[in-house]
């Protein structure tokens, strides 16, 4: 395989292709910074621009890279991978896409290393510069900030596509062939974007490190769509909660830069800013123990919609059986304190009528229903409040309590069947000793 | 020599054209340059360094890499503004501008030199009039979806590492480059469009077939 190849030209391959790994990396992280990206041309080389191209060397990215590789280069069966992922300031993350530096097996013995390899080389540079724009983390990492950053994690071995969701994209960068195998550059890149709780509760600093830091949540990059079934693991029962995205009242979190940990180790917890402790602790989902009915009880709890009164209420699973049973009525006591329910006092009647027709109205219906709700100040639709003794308002209020009718006042009409009852057979001897007239009064009709 | 040809279609709002145009055209040129050639005596060259720059649009919901040279930029937008008002403004319409690659040959006296071009990129636009701002911001959006689409497209193409101009000795060097540029040194090009009106008959091929037509006569 490499007998081929002079010592000097594998020499030169070996660092090339180390530089251009380090160097994918600076363009791919760079790109996620959130920032425009912006470097000078020279004319004159200043002969340490690999590739020739003016892409700056950010000294942690390089120490990461390094750590990663460990001595290693990128070959067969040993890809160099940069994983792009998404971290709200409550602390959910989201892996958005994954880029892969691999080599395969098809060998180019033909080609110039120093000259042919060394191009292409530069020119797929130039593409992942042109290819890291158009992928959709990228216009994400330029909104990024108070709401959410944007974390990069470099690892070296086999690469893992799982955490992107169902649907993920594959674009191809582009290909080098060299004479100990081709390298290819390709991005896989999460097309669902449904947002699911991935933390994990205790969590310390680990893998991923912080890129940049500043602005709102874009909710409208955010699907409705259903979360893939991504089991977190180590949680017994646990369901993936399907949390959109909202805007958070977050304090300025600060530049991270986290050193990196191996692989398996948590997200970095992120301090919750917000003081929505409620929400903040029900999202993680664990296992209620000592329950009445001693089945496994998750919590939930109802995200809120932007404006509304927080509920602050916990319904649990038993309490769900009836459909819709969150949209039953509530507890009576919820009610007194709901302000929709009852109005605030109010000392002013904008009528002196009101206050009469109150009286009487509650005297003969004999309850108080009316009392709760007081007509404080009435002022109804589309009508003018002008010089007319008698406006709609004064019109409403005055006839909004008319007097019960006479005949269906209770001890009227108790009076009165008393009475009918026992005049009763005296009025059928009436009409049977007068029956003919009524049947000549029926003839008369027909 | 066989001339490589690529085409690409886009559909955009007229106030979009410059910037679509500029993105799609930069994405080319930044494969196609490389730093300033420097030939030493032993016949090497060293080459300098090419640097680049995020450009945002503002019409279109896109962001775009290109060299950072300011007279390469300048040129290319010069071009683009004949383009578009070539195409004239508020009307619907259609266009190609070309993009082609070429190399001089020298010739002898008193033939001037051919050129020929080794790859031609056509991008046909489609210009089309909106009526309301709700359209405008769809636009916006899908315009900068599919300029996403053909610069993965580009990338495609010339990743296949199909034919290359060979580097040229110090005295070739301007057969191939455009080396009036102080900072960069792309491939000679040049840059042409045609317009179609909204008929779909195209007025500069109509005039080629007239002339090649009347000297067939």
């Amino acid at each position: 395989m490499d007998s081929d190849l002079s010592p000097q030209d594998k020499k030169d391959l070996d660092k090339f292709i180390k530089f251009f790994a380090l160097k994918t990396v600076q363009v791919i992280v760079q790109a996620r910074l959130g920032e425009k990206v912006c470097t000078r041309s020279l004319s004159s080389p200043t002969g340490s621009d690999w590739f020739n191209l003016a892409i700056k060397d950010i000294p942690e990215v390089t120490h990461e890279s390094k750590k990663a590789l460990a001595g290693q280069l990128p070959g067969i069966e040993r890809s160099m991978c940069v994983e792009i992922s998404l971290k709200t300031s409550e602390g959910d993350s989201m892996e958005l896409e994954t880029w892969c530096l691999e080599m395969n097996e098809k060998c180019d013995r033909d080609i110039k290393v120093s000259y042919t390899v060394y191009n292409r080389m530069s020119l797929l540079l130039k593409s992942l510069l042109a290819i890291t724009r158009v992928t959709p983390a990228y216009k994400l990492s330029r909104k990024q900030g108070h709401d959410y950053v944007i974390l990069y994690r470099i690892y070296f071995g086999e690469v893992q596509l799982t955490g992107l969701g169902e649907g993920f994209q594959t674009v191809r960068v582009g290909v080098v062939g060299t004479p100990i195998g081709t390298i290819t550059l390709s991005c896989a890149y999460r097309t669902n974007l449904a947002f699911m709780s991935t933390r994990a509760p205790g969590e310390d600093e680990g893998a991923y490190n912080g890129v940049e830091d500043s602005q709102e949540v874009c909710t409208t990059s955010f699907s409705t769509s259903p979360p893939s079934q991504m089991g977190v693991p180590g949680k017994e029962g646990g369901v993936p909660q399907q949390v959109p995205v909202q805007p958070c009242h977050g304090a300025q979190a600060e530049h991270r830069r986290v050193s990196s940990c191996p692989p398996a180790d948590h997200v970095p917890a992120t301090p919750s800013s917000s003081g929505e402790d409620a929400e903040t602790s029900s999202r993680s989902v664990g296992v209620k123990s000592g329950s009445p009915c001693g089945l496994l009880e998750t919590t939930f709890t109802r995200k809120v919609g932007a404006f509304v009164n927080k509920p602050g209420t916990k319904v649990t699973t038993a309490s769900l059986d009836l459909p819709f049973a969150a949209f039953a009525p509530r507890a009576y006591d919820l009610e007194e304190n709901d302000p929709m329910v009852q109005p605030p006092e109010s000392s002013a009647t904008s009528s002196p009528l009101q206050g009469s027709l109150h009286s009487q109205g509650s005297g003969e219906s004999g309850g108080p229903a009316q009392d709760d709700f007081v007509m404080v100040d009435f002022k109804p639709a589309f009508s003018k409040d002008d010089l007319l003794p008698m406006d709609l308002g004064t019109f409403y209020r005055e006839f909004q309590n008319p007097p019960q009718l006479t005949s269906l006042t209770i001890d009227v009409s108790s009076q009165s069947m008393a009475e009918d009852l026992d005049a009763l057979p005296e009025k059928l001897a009436v009409y049977e000793k007068n029956i003919d007239e009524f049947d000549a009064f029926v003839d008369t009709l027909q | 020599m066989n001339c490589r040809s690529e085409a690409l279609e886009v559909s955009v709002e007229g106030r979009q054209v410059d910037e679509a145009m500029l993105a799609l055209l930069h994405t080319i040129l930044l494969h196609r340059s490389t730093g300033k050639f420097h030939y030493k005596k032993e016949g090497t060259y060293s080459i300098g360094t090419v640097g680049t720059q995020d450009i945002d649009c503002d019409f279109i919901d896109f962001s775009f890499v290109r060299v950072s040279s300011d007279e390469l930029d300048r040129a290319i937008r010069k071009a683009v503004g004949e383009f578009k008002d070539a195409m004239g403004n508020g009307m619907d319409g259609m266009g190609q501008i070309s993009l082609e690659f070429y190399q001089k040959k020298k010739s002898r006296w008193p033939f001037s030199d051919e050129c020929i071009p080794w790859e031609v990129w056509s991008i046909k636009v489609n210009v089309v009039n909106l009526a309301n701002e709700q359209e405008r911001q769809i636009c916006r959006e899908k315009v900068g979806e599919k300029l996403g689409e053909k610069v993965i497209n580009i990338v495609e193409v010339i990743n296949r590492h199909e034919y290359l101009p060979k580097m040229p000795t110090q005295s070739e060097v301007d057969n191939v480059f455009d080396t009036s540029l102080k900072d960069v040194q792309p491939y000679l090009y040049k840059i042409t469009f045609q317009i179609t009106d909204t008929l779909g008959s195209s007025v500069s091929t109509t005039m080629r077939r007239l002339i090649k037509d009347t000297l067939a006569l």
